[in-house]
């Protein structure tokens, strides 16, 4: 079972989810894999004081130019959809970090004067943190290339039988490249109006992706009605409500696992987990 | 000489635009026939990324030797600097004042970029 846990909103509780559910999880004598696809911020391994084993760089090929054999006729910087491309009558200029790798530059090339050259974006570090099989991307500062590095770190999952992806916020590119062939998305919210705008998004997106999901509300105290609301009106399950605990947020803030602060944490952490396992089953 | 001055509508009269690479219009001054052809700059002003190295290898390719704006960002800069094109930025005005405030000549051009780009 492959499950990415994205939001829509930032700060609702994605990375509490993912961690706590790969460990609650984990401690039911399953293999669990969490990767942390928030590679511009990771922060699932601050909860979980992973060693890690191995460590590489991801590269993505970028164009360079041999301004000797370069005609100078423009057609790279014609095919660039990224703008990544300036050819000026005696110079053809790169600029590296508009590049999306599409490949066309070098492939149209009449001179065969540019040529792809390895450039690293980030980091992949795997290793484990105590039953977990434990993945962190890292981008580089100054990069902003996302999401071949999340389809880097996606690759790693191996044979374990729960993958969990700690998804980024929003729902742009890195969220979908995050999505993108896994068997079930957690969506989770907060019960407040941003809460609420932001889920829809990230239901919509769900759908344009066509992938099943379902809805934790975090947070959940007083006055969850129009997210319960939304979730009802869209057809969508609500998984779990995780309770609003002053001392969960406090054992957080120590690096501390929700699921060892709280029984009632505990509890609707395991709801969550069951509620995924009978999808495995009838997935 | 020839000028190129980023410029929020299409007439001599429209004012200057703040941003180089995103602004609607690119307006050319010829010195030589005093007169004000304006291009249309939209398909940069709607670019995801890249905008401003887009325009600027359009300022090259009308042959320009100077360009009138309001701020110029790192990537333009470069692709103009490269080629020859001055950059003078720092317009708050209509397209036909920056024009008449460099004939004055007492304007120096920017040594490196004063825009932040990425906008």
């Amino acid at each position: 079972m492959r499950v990415a846990i994205a939001s829509g909103k930032g700060g609702t509780g994605k990375t509490t989810v993912a961690v706590n559910l790969a460990v609650t999880i984990a401690r039911q004598g399953r293999s669990v894999h969490l990767c942390d696809c928030d590679v511009e911020e990771p922060n699932a391994h601050l909860f979980l004081d992973p060693v890690f084993s191995a460590r590489w760089p991801v590269t993505v090929p970028v164009p360079a130019v041999d301004q000797d054999l370069c005609s100078h006729c423009g057609k790279c910087a014609d095919i660039c959809e990224f703008n990544a491309i300036a050819c000026l009558p005696d110079r053809t200029m790169i600029f590296p970090d508009l590049c999306h790798s599409c490949s066309g530059c070098w492939l149209v090339c009449p001179q065969k004067a540019i040529t792809p050259e390895e450039e690293t974006i980030g980091n992949i570090s795997t290793g484990k943190a105590g039953e977990l099989v434990f993945t962190q991307g890292r981008l580089l500062v100054g990069q902003s290339l996302v999401p071949p590095l999340i389809k880097a770190v996606k690759d790693v999952s191996g044979d374990e039988s729960w993958i969990i992806f700690d998804a980024p916020p929003g729902t742009t590119c890195p969220v979908m490249a995050t999505m993108q062939g896994v068997d079930f998305v957690v969506l989770v919210t907060e019960p407040t109006p941003f809460g609420r705008h932001d889920l829809a998004l990230a239901l919509d997106l769900t759908r344009q992706l066509n992938i099943s999901c379902g809805v934790v509300i975090n947070r959940y105290e007083s006055n969850p009605g129009q997210v319960e609301n939304l979730c009802l009106r869209e057809g969508v399950e609500i998984l779990a409500r995780i309770p609003f605990r002053r001392h969960v947020a406090s054992a957080c803030a120590e690096g501390g696992l929700a699921v060892d602060a709280d029984a009632e944490v505990a509890a609707a952490l395991s709801e969550l987990a069951y509620n995924l396992t009978a999808r495995a089953v009838t997935a | 000489m020839k000028l190129v001055i980023s410029s929020e509508g299409p007439n001599p009269t429209d004012r200057v635009d703040p941003h180089f690479g995103r602004a609607p219009y690119l307006i050319l001054f010829d010195s030589s026939s005093e007169s004000f052809v304006a291009q249309d700059n939209s398909a940069q002003a709607e670019a995801a990324q890249g905008a401003g190295v887009q325009a600027a290898q359009i300022v090259v390719a009308l042959g320009t030797d100077a360009l009138l704006t309001g701020h110029c960002g790192p990537k333009a800069f470069d692709v103009l600097s490269a080629a020859g094109v001055k950059v003078y930025s720092g317009f708050d005005s209509t397209v036909m004042g920056a024009v008449r405030d460099w004939q004055g000549g007492q304007l120096e051009p920017i040594t490196s970029p004063d825009g932040a780009g990425r906008h």
